[in-house]
């Protein structure tokens, strides 16, 4: 047995697993979480077609900066290291960077996510001389046109801007996310390009059916062959951070670098603007809802008791994957994409690489969708947006 | 640089452990890196590195198993190697 396992930085990711029972406990959840993601608005200037989050309206209900410090405050106390922060657009919130100092000051570093509206020269100065504070800027293409085909007309070009100010001011090694569609999986290496030429860090990840994505899944998901080129891609180019999102493509053969197992519950959640807590960023349905941090006993309580993820941290039955040889690759694939194409948790992910994600999807009915936070109607190559 | 066991060694001051069943997780603020530290032992040694003059001497004062030395010493040089140890005398 080894001693350590050097995970890479931008999730759990540990390598080689199988090796050791670590994966076992990783199943059996941690006394805290290792990878928590926050979605401090549902408010944004954006409404990109695959939001997993349904974003565009703030909700009311919203978490005060008091009741967001108090959660950091616990978050500290349960020694969460950092926080991915996301939304809805975080920067818009007018106590963003207040709750990131305050984060910071406490012990918990930050990185959040961005369209990039937020981050001017002035801001990306300050992130430069900030080690604690990581930047993510979201974008969908290589180019303008296929960006914005699902991020909104203008939002490349903003996207751009900020990277520009982020290099202009220094800061190295922020990442670039890439929610891979069929639109731009081809793109992967001018991504990779991209990321070259300002210094950062190029991450990733898969597109759910999620949100909106439920809507904009049929046009969006990669091909069967795309994924197989993106595995292949994803073999050569192990430095690519991916959040550990495709051990789905681990059935093809050599498992991916990461933990290849469903982390949702275990040692990932989601907290949302209202201070609900879901099992992973991907699921915001009732189904999936585990508690409120204004609950008594706040998060903690409901990271460490709801039923729910003592549900999750049960070991789970392989299902209708069991006759497969390949589930202990993929692990019957993502929860959250079967859930929203109305696959049975216990059947097959509907991008199984062996192709019985298909046939398990014709025999049902998809499920209900998540909450909606939309402003208006959404449609893919829609107009500009205010 | 490689890992020298006749120096005294520290963990990093950005580096943060947070307790688990299997040992410890350990977060380097940094370069925002994690790594499982996975024996209480080893988190026991790690810890009571800065009161020793050596790794060594850290070693014969630690309740380990000769045996498992080489495994712990292979772990502390990784430590080292990824930033969450730092030689003493090195400015970090």
């Amino acid at each position: 047995m080894t001693l350590i396992d050097n995970p890479r930085p931008d999730n759990l990711v540990l390598s080689p697993v199988k090796r050791s029972g670590l994966a076992d406990q990783m199943k059996a959840g941690l006394d805290a979480p290792i990878c928590l993601t926050w979605e401090l608005t549902y408010a944004c200037n954006l409404q990109c077609v695959h939001c997993l989050s349904s974003s565009g309206r703030r909700d009311p209900r919203e978490l005060t900066t008091d009741e967001c410090e108090a959660v950091i405050d616990e978050l500290q106390r349960m020694q969460v290291f950092y926080i991915n922060i996301g939304g809805g657009e975080p920067t818009v919130r007018k106590d963003f960077w207040h709750l990131v100092h305050y984060a910071v000051d406490h012990g918990v570093g930050v990185k959040f996510s961005t369209n990039g509206s937020g981050i001017d020269a002035t801001v990306a100065e300050q992130l430069a001389h900030s080690d604690y504070v990581d930047v993510q800027i979201s974008i969908d293409g290589a180019d303008a046109e296929t960006n914005d085909h699902v991020r909104g007309n203008g939002s490349f070009a903003t996207a751009v801007e900020a990277m520009e100010h982020l290099r202009a001011a220094g800061f190295e090694g922020f990442k670039i996310s890439v929610v891979m569609t069929r639109h731009n999986i081809a793109q992967v290496d001018d991504f990779r390009a991209m990321a070259d030429r300002y210094g950062a860090q190029l991450r990733l990840t898969r597109f759910r059916p999620s949100g909106r994505g439920a809507d904009s899944w049929d046009d969006l998901h990669p091909t069967d062959q795309q994924q197989r080129d993106l595995y292949h891609w994803l073999i050569d180019h192990p430095d690519v951070l991916t959040g550990d999102s495709f051990f789905h493509l681990s059935a093809l053969g050599e498992a991916l670098p990461g933990l290849n197992l469903c982390g949702a519950g275990r040692v990932v959640c989601l907290i949302d603007p209202i201070g609900d807590v879901y099992a992973c960023p991907f699921v915001l349905h009732d189904e999936f809802l585990a508690g409120n941090v204004r609950d008594e006993g706040g998060f903690a309580q409901v990271w460490q008791q709801s039923d729910l993820f003592a549900e999750l941290r049960q070991p789970q039955s392989a299902g209708a994957c069991a006759s497969c040889g390949h589930f202990d690759a993929c692990q019957g694939g993502c929860m959250a994409a079967k859930f929203f194409t109305g696959i049975p948790l216990d059947g097959p992910d509907p991008e199984c690489v062996l192709g019985h994600g298909e046939a398990a999807m014709d025999s049902v009915a998809r499920a209900s969708v998540g909450k909606d936070h939309s402003r208006t109607a959404v449609v893919i190559g829609r107009k500009p947006i205010g | 640089m490689t890992f020298d066991s006749a120096v005294a060694y520290r963990l990093h001051e950005r580096v943060a452990l947070r307790p688990e069943p299997f040992g410890a997780l350990a977060y380097h603020y940094g370069n925002r890196r994690l790594n499982f530290l996975r024996a209480p032992e080893l988190v026991a040694l790690v810890e009571s590195l800065d009161s020793y003059d050596s790794v060594r001497d850290a070693f014969d004062a630690a309740d380990i198993d000769p045996g498992r030395w080489p495994s712990f010493e292979k772990a502390l040089a990784s430590l080292a190697a990824s930033d969450f140890l730092v030689a003493e005398g090195i400015d970090p």
